[in-house]
């Protein structure tokens, strides 16, 4: 006992100093000249070819990719800026949320500093507005994709209502408004004894707040969710639809929906450029059955995304050159062949290589030109901090409507209840 | 507490303990200010009476750093307005359990995670019981059964969930596809308040059951095999046997699960979570509430937006107490089984 002791206390000392050691190795990790730089994603965003060939103009820079679901993703960067720690060098911040961030830039690298200031023209001006602080001295993030909207149709639920399957007489069908589109719901629900129109009067009711000038928010972040007429026109346009018995019912994301692509339960969904591919890769069985027509209403923006670099992170040069370098127009072009995100640079709209593209999963659609139209349309809408929390709030509303819980008036008067607490 | 005041106790005056070896702690006094010739023995002594609080001590530190801790500090953090995304931190007293009280969403979340607890614990216990009872025969395989019922609890909680929530799927779930093909309607397992306590709760019993049927196993191997068969001789059947013999000797062990039920019952989270299927709905438990149980409530304001840790710890604290006065109640009713 009495002999052990000292050595005990040596050997605790001894695994202390090893363990130190050993984190301290574990957080340089610069021994070999070599940097990792951590990148955050919620879902995959078609990095992976670039990371390689990134890793071979740099040899020096290695990558390591988390991801995560996409509101965890959001919350725990929320959390680890909070705390100051465990954020990756690159985050991916989804539009919905990017406000929420411009409102703390000191909690990010700001890319003026390290060279962003002299590529402002590479982005659509709005999606370079939305990363910007309040007080323009701060830019947070780089974009990456934008979420032009277009709609989603299946040609064999169309043909089997009478309705036209081809893609320009569909459009045809809406082009004035969405009154048309419900009018066309009306159509299809008489012709195919109450089959479903669309997945979710939620996705439907967000598509035509996103179109109007003025959203939930106006500039100086006050709510106007009550005084703004576009949205209780889009109210009373979905309430409408969900009476007619048009929407499935189905929650975004849930296996549910996802079967839904396949089994054709549902018509038509609004797919910004980015749900190309989810359905694309969810409902394989289903190829030649899908199309896309344009969007009702006008163009309007649906999710995207921005590159950022939290102030946490240790290498701010590194990670600045390869955010650029993964945002230019040759990498986004390269990311929306291999996935369909479509990119927010302009010079690549006369580009033929982006035009030109189709998909034959859609019946060789060409979604390069009709999302190409659908990104060049759209007319940015200011996006408050909590804009994402507020829509799916009267989202839920929507939902309670729709599972017979509550009339539309009892669902509106909670939806307004419920969003005295974001004030 | 109890433990922290002893001295100041007026029932305990302050004089000499009459056997010094028998308290370690006035030898370890004692040994500061010994002379120097005795130190080896006192040393010996000091190992002898010491040590033992020494290598249960790393448990008691780790307890306070991860346990006492974060328990005083979540009450601090519960009397301000503490929200994550700013650095003002205002003093607000008693105001979160004020707004807590007072919000019916709150009141809603307590009353589908008591609903839920009942639905997943009372079938669960009785069937843990009798699949217990099935064990204590003569089977072959015995090992292999046995074995067997811990693996539903060993399968990870958000796989079980995820499985379980396609099952109960409203389009192409198993469970509305069997009630169709047997001719009853589907049902809409989600949207339904009564509907989806059932499933939540299905899901925790599938994953308890044989854990608690494991545990009452092994109290049941204790009770003495004369009792059994005198009752057999008194001409008591098995089911007899097992809830006037076996249950009444077992009772320490049925108390002891019917608490861990509780407390683990009124915390869960990856079910309801899940089964909301992500996004908003998983967090308010549905559009309409209808199956928000409170750690739920409290992930909604505390990790969502606003981040509210103030009043997300009042949450915490709240649902402490809860789980305490159900505990106390479930022990009370409890130990009403009598043995007979």
């Amino acid at each position: 006992m009495k002999t052990s002791r000292p050595s005990r206390a040596a050997l605790a000392v001894v695994a202390a100093a090893a363990l130190v050691a050993g984190s301290a190795a574990a957080c340089s990790g610069e021994d070999d000249g070599t940097i990792t730089l951590s990148v955050g994603l919620f879902g995959d965003f078609g990095f992976g070819p670039l990371y390689e060939e990134y890793s071979k103009l740099n040899p020096e820079i290695k990558f390591e990719e988390r991801i995560a679901e996409f509101s965890d993703h959001h919350t725990n960067l929320t959390t680890h800026l909070a705390t100051g720690s465990g954020a990756a060098d690159i985050e991916a911040v989804e539009v919905g949320f990017v406000s929420q961030y411009t409102a703390q830039p000191d909690r990010f690298h700001n890319l003026l500093d390290l060279g962003a200031d002299e590529l402002e023209g590479q982005w659509l001006d709005w999606k370079w507005q939305q990363a910007l602080s309040a007080d323009g001295e701060s830019l947070i993030g780089l974009g990456t994709d934008v979420g032009g909207m277009a709609m989603c149709y299946r040609t064999d639920l169309f043909e089997a209502a009478g309705l036209p399957t081809e893609r320009d007489a569909v459009s045809a069908l809406w082009a004035e408004s969405w009154d048309d589109y419900v009018a066309v719901g009306h159509q299809y629900a008489e012709a195919t004894d109450g089959a479903y129109f669309f997945e979710s009067s939620g996705n439907m009711f967000r598509a035509m707040v996103e179109q109007a000038p003025e959203g939930v928010y106006d500039r100086d972040n006050e709510l106007i969710v009550e005084s703004n007429p576009a949205i209780s026109e889009a109210w009373d346009l979905s309430v409408e639809a969900i009476e007619a018995g048009m929407s499935n019912r189905l929650g975004a994301w849930t296996p549910e929906w996802n079967a839904g692509f396949n089994e054709g339960t549902f018509a038509t969904i609004i797919c910004p450029a980015w749900m190309t591919s989810y359905i694309e890769t969810n409902a394989p069985d289903a190829s030649g059955l899908w199309d896309i027509a344009t969007v009702p209403g006008g163009a309007g923006n649906m999710g995207g995304s921005h590159l950022v670099l939290p102030e946490q992170g240790d290498h701010p040069e590194e990670a600045y050159a390869f955010i650029e370098w993964l945002t230019a127009p040759e990498q986004q072009l390269k990311v929306f062949e291999a996935t369909g995100n479509f990119p927010s640079t302009p010079s690549l709209y006369e580009d033929e290589a982006l035009t030109g593209l189709t998909k034959a999963y859609f019946n060789e659609a060409p979604v390069g030109e009709i999302f190409t139209a659908a990104a060049q349309a759209v007319q940015p809408q200011y996006q408050g901090p909590l804009q994402g929390d507020v829509l799916a709030t009267i989202g839920q509303g929507l939902g309670r409507i729709e599972d017979g819980s509550q009339t539309p008036e009892e669902a509106w008067a909670q939806v307004l209840n419920d969003l005295e607490s974001f004030k | 507490m109890i433990q922290g005041r002893p001295g100041s106790s007026p029932g305990r005056p302050r004089r000499p303990v009459p056997d010094c070896e028998s308290d370690p702690m006035t030898i370890a006094a004692k040994g500061k200010g010994a002379p120097v010739k005795t130190a080896p023995l006192l040393r010996y002594r000091l190992d002898l009476k010491a040590s033992p609080y020494l290598y249960i001590a790393p448990f008691f530190a780790l307890f306070a750093v991860f346990g006492i801790f974060p328990l005083a500090y979540t009450a601090w953090v519960s009397t301000h307005e503490w929200s994550l995304l700013s650095d003002e931190r205002v003093f607000v007293g008693f105001g979160n359990y004020e707004t807590l009280l007072t919000d019916p969403y709150f009141w809603n979340a307590l009353g589908n995670t008591l609903s839920i607890l009942l639905l997943a614990t009372v079938p669960q216990l009785f069937a843990a019981l009798f699949l217990a009872h099935l064990l204590t025969t003569r089977l072959r395989g015995q090992t292999f059964w046995r074995m067997g019922m811990l693996l539903p609890n060993v399968a990870s909680v958000v796989a079980v969930a995820v499985i379980f929530s396609t099952m109960f799927g409203r389009d192409f779930g198993l469970i509305n596809w069997v009630l169709e093909s047997l001719g009853a309607g589907r049902i809409d397992w989600q949207t339904g308040k009564a509907s989806s306590h059932v499933a939540i709760a299905v899901m925790i019993a599938w994953k308890w059951t044989g854990y608690n049927a494991l545990i009452y196993l092994a109290a049941m191997q204790a009770v003495p095999r004369e009792v059994y068969e005198a009752a057999h001789l008194d001409g008591a059947s098995r089911l007899q046997q097992l809830f006037s013999v076996t249950v009444p000797m077992i009772r320490p062990t049925i108390v002891f699960t019917v608490i861990v039920s509780t407390i683990y019952g009124l915390q869960i989270f990856a079910e309801p979570q899940l089964f909301g299927g992500g996004g908003t709905n998983g967090i308010t438990g549905g559009a309409s509430r209808q199956f928000q149980t409170l750690t739920l409530y409290l992930y909604e304001h505390g990790f969502n937006r606003g981040f509210q840790f103030g009043y997300a710890s009042a949450v915490a604290w709240t649902m402490f107490a809860v789980i305490v006065i159900v505990a106390l109640l479930n022990y009370v009713f409890i130990r009403r089984i009598r043995s007979s």
